[in-house]
């Protein structure tokens, strides 16, 4: 087919802009930009929230450095660290759940893929809940759910606002039925949250899909997402197998949301801080 | 309300558990159903007996939404359209009388044809479709209409065009929608309960599956294709899941299962409406004359209890 072949030498394009490694493999390195080919060392990324000093591009951050990042030094304390994962399926694919729970929680040091608790930004009181992609792609299972719904519940007694940062394929197919469930739950508390005078602002970071963008993620007073992020119902690769239609470069991404009137703002990593404290100064949260 | 009726079943069907020793005995026809459904429960375990039931889920001769409007609705008026953009044909709405009470009802729709199939998209709804879905919710609410949902969906449409209209969105704000609602309502799975697009109108008072309808976070060959890495393993996927009405209603998940003629409501539409009808109409029944706050309270603690961990 003439035209495919036409289709192969753009692609051969895209090829040479792509980085190559010293040992000749097209395989990068996680330090490696995908941006602009850059290259650092972890302590270079930390110094700049790991944003690529060059480019822009955005890194995943793990959770209790996207925590630190945001909150006073020393403020935020950790709650409901102990909740554990049941396994109602007895869910077994290539290897059964609880050993997948217990790797996650070996290789991340987390007992789920959130984490939840009190804090102070910029002095002023408030509650976090973040989410952490590496523990099982942050799926959203029984113990994400719980702990968004606490979190919700603790914001609520103690009358303060509860900022959300979510990072995560959707919901956690190991639990089956039980996860899709979690929408809805996660949904219902926070229209409890929202009735008791709650405030919620919910930042959407690289990438929040699925059952994440149909439940909580979506339903903060106010919406902000680092650029760059995939944010989309069904991922890109799903739309393109499904429709065969030709995918916008910019397809689910944090930009097209915007334009497409989804989100409130883009705010670049450096910015997240300052723009948070001033959200909570203008809900009213007093420092 | 809810709950304690939830651990009341499922305090029957422990004790039913051992139903040799109550073979013989005599039940009362409400343990006899339960037995039903706990020997189901324990017979239908291969995946060739789940895997019957996804086939039947997704029967094309199956009754679909409007084939029950039909029989079980009077005097039925269809509403169409957002309000904002488009009619989406893959959820339909309107009102109509039930026992001489008019209700809203809603519900995904698939196609009979090949054309109709395209023009519903086979029952796969855009934002719009949810949109559509909430305005009715909200028209149900202001004139305390009870509210029936039917769910038959494989999904949500996954298309370009569909996320840049607002698809994830467009289904947290469908159930917020529904957990806000001061009416009664129930939810009937009638088919497929495909994750969020199902989800997104299913967030009820009654959540209810008919016998071989199925509900799951994820379709078995999409489930199969990510964690086996091979689509032909969806019978492996489809029994993991235990996305059967059984295994929902021992998970709580649901509250009830609505039976079908023999053999699966494609071979019976009229004999599957009856059952579907005296369902809801007893389900309604039991949740007329609780207020606005009360049924706001105990649906929204009926989900916030959902989920296992320790």
């Amino acid at each position: 087919m003439a035209q495919m072949s036409a289709t192969d030498k753009i692609d051969v394009s895209i090829e040479h802009k792509r980085a190559t490694l010293d040992d000749g493999s097209t395989k990068k390195h996680p330090n490696t930009c995908p941006g602009c080919g850059s290259h650092y060392r972890d302590d270079e990324l930390q110094v700049h929230l790991r944003v690529c000093p060059q480019c822009g591009h955005h890194y995943p951050v793990r959770g209790l450095d996207r925590v630190e990042q945001l909150a006073d030094g020393g403020s935020f304390v950790e709650d409901e660290r102990s909740l554990r994962s049941g396994d109602p399926l007895e869910f077994f694919d290539l290897k059964p759940y609880p050993e997948r729970l217990a790797e996650a929680e070996v290789s991340t040091g987390l007992g789920d893929a959130m984490i939840t608790g009190a804090a102070r930004i910029e002095g002023h009181p408030c509650r976090l809940a973040v989410m952490d992609f590496s523990f099982m792609g942050g799926s959203m299972g029984s113990v994400v759910g719980e702990k968004f719904v606490r979190a919700c519940e603790h914001a609520a007694e103690e009358r303060l606002p509860l900022i959300s940062v979510s990072s995560s394929g959707g919901a956690r197919m190991q639990e089956g039925i039980l996860a899709l469930m979690q929408l809805p739950k996660t949904v219902c508390a926070l229209e409890d949250f929202h009735d008791a005078g709650g405030v919620m602002i919910s930042v959407l970071a690289h990438p929040t899909t699925g059952g994440l963008l149909a439940s909580f993620a979506s339903l903060g007073d106010v919406l902000l997402a680092e650029p760059g992020a995939l944010m989309s119902f069904a991922g890109p690769r799903v739309v393109a197998q499904t429709t065969r239609e030709k995918l916008p470069d910019d397809f689910g991404l944090a930009e097209s949301n915007l334009r497409f009137g989804h989100i409130d703002r883009i705010v670049p990593r450096p910015e997240l801080r300052p723009v948070l404290a001033q959200l909570l100064r203008l809900f009213g949260s007093e420092p | 309300m809810t709950t304690e009726a939830e651990l009341g079943l499922r305090d029957r069907l422990a004790k039913l558990s051992g139903v040799k020793l109550l073979r013989g005995t005599r039940l009362s026809a409400e343990l006899e159903r339960l037995q039903r459904q706990l020997e189901r429960l324990e017979d239908d375990t291969s995946d060739e007996e789940i895997w019957k039931r996804v086939e039947l889920a997704r029967h094309q001769d199956r009754p679909y939404t409007l084939d029950y409007v039909e029989r079980i609705l009077a005097d039925f008026f269809e509403l169409h359209g957002d309000r904002g953009r488009m009619d989406d044909h893959a959820i339909v709405s309107g009102i109509g009388k039930l026992e001489g009470r008019t209700i809203a009802l809603l519900g995904h729709q698939k196609g009979r044809d090949l054309k109709e199939r395209t023009s519903r998209n086979f029952g796969m709804a855009y934002p719009e479709g949810y949109r559509k879905a909430m305005r009715v919710m909200e028209l149900a609410d202001r004139h305390r209409f009870p509210l029936v949902t039917l769910v038959d969906t494989p999904g949500a449409f996954p298309g370009v065009a569909a996320e840049q209209h607002g698809q994830g969105g467009a289904i947290a704000r469908s159930q917020a929608v529904m957990a806000r609602l001061g009416v009664p309502t129930v939810s009937v799975v009638i088919g497929e309960g495909g994750s969020g697009g199902a989800v997104a109108i299913a967030v009820a008072d009654r959540v209810l599956m008919q016998e071989n309808a199925i509900y799951s976070v994820i379709s078995p060959e999409g489930c199969a294709a990510i964690l086996w890495r091979d689509a032909s393993q969806a019978k492996k996927a489809a029994s993991a899941f235990r996305l059967d009405a059984a295994h929902c209603l021992d998970l709580g998940v649901i509250e009830g299962i609505v039976p079908e003629p023999e053999g699966g409501a494609q071979t019976d539409p009229d004999a599957a409406a009856v059952l579907l009808r005296e369902s809801l109409v007893s389900h309604l029944a039991e949740l007329d004359g609780l207020d606005a706050a009360t049924l706001r309270r105990t649906r929204r603690a009926k989900f916030r209890a959902m989920g296992v961990f320790a």
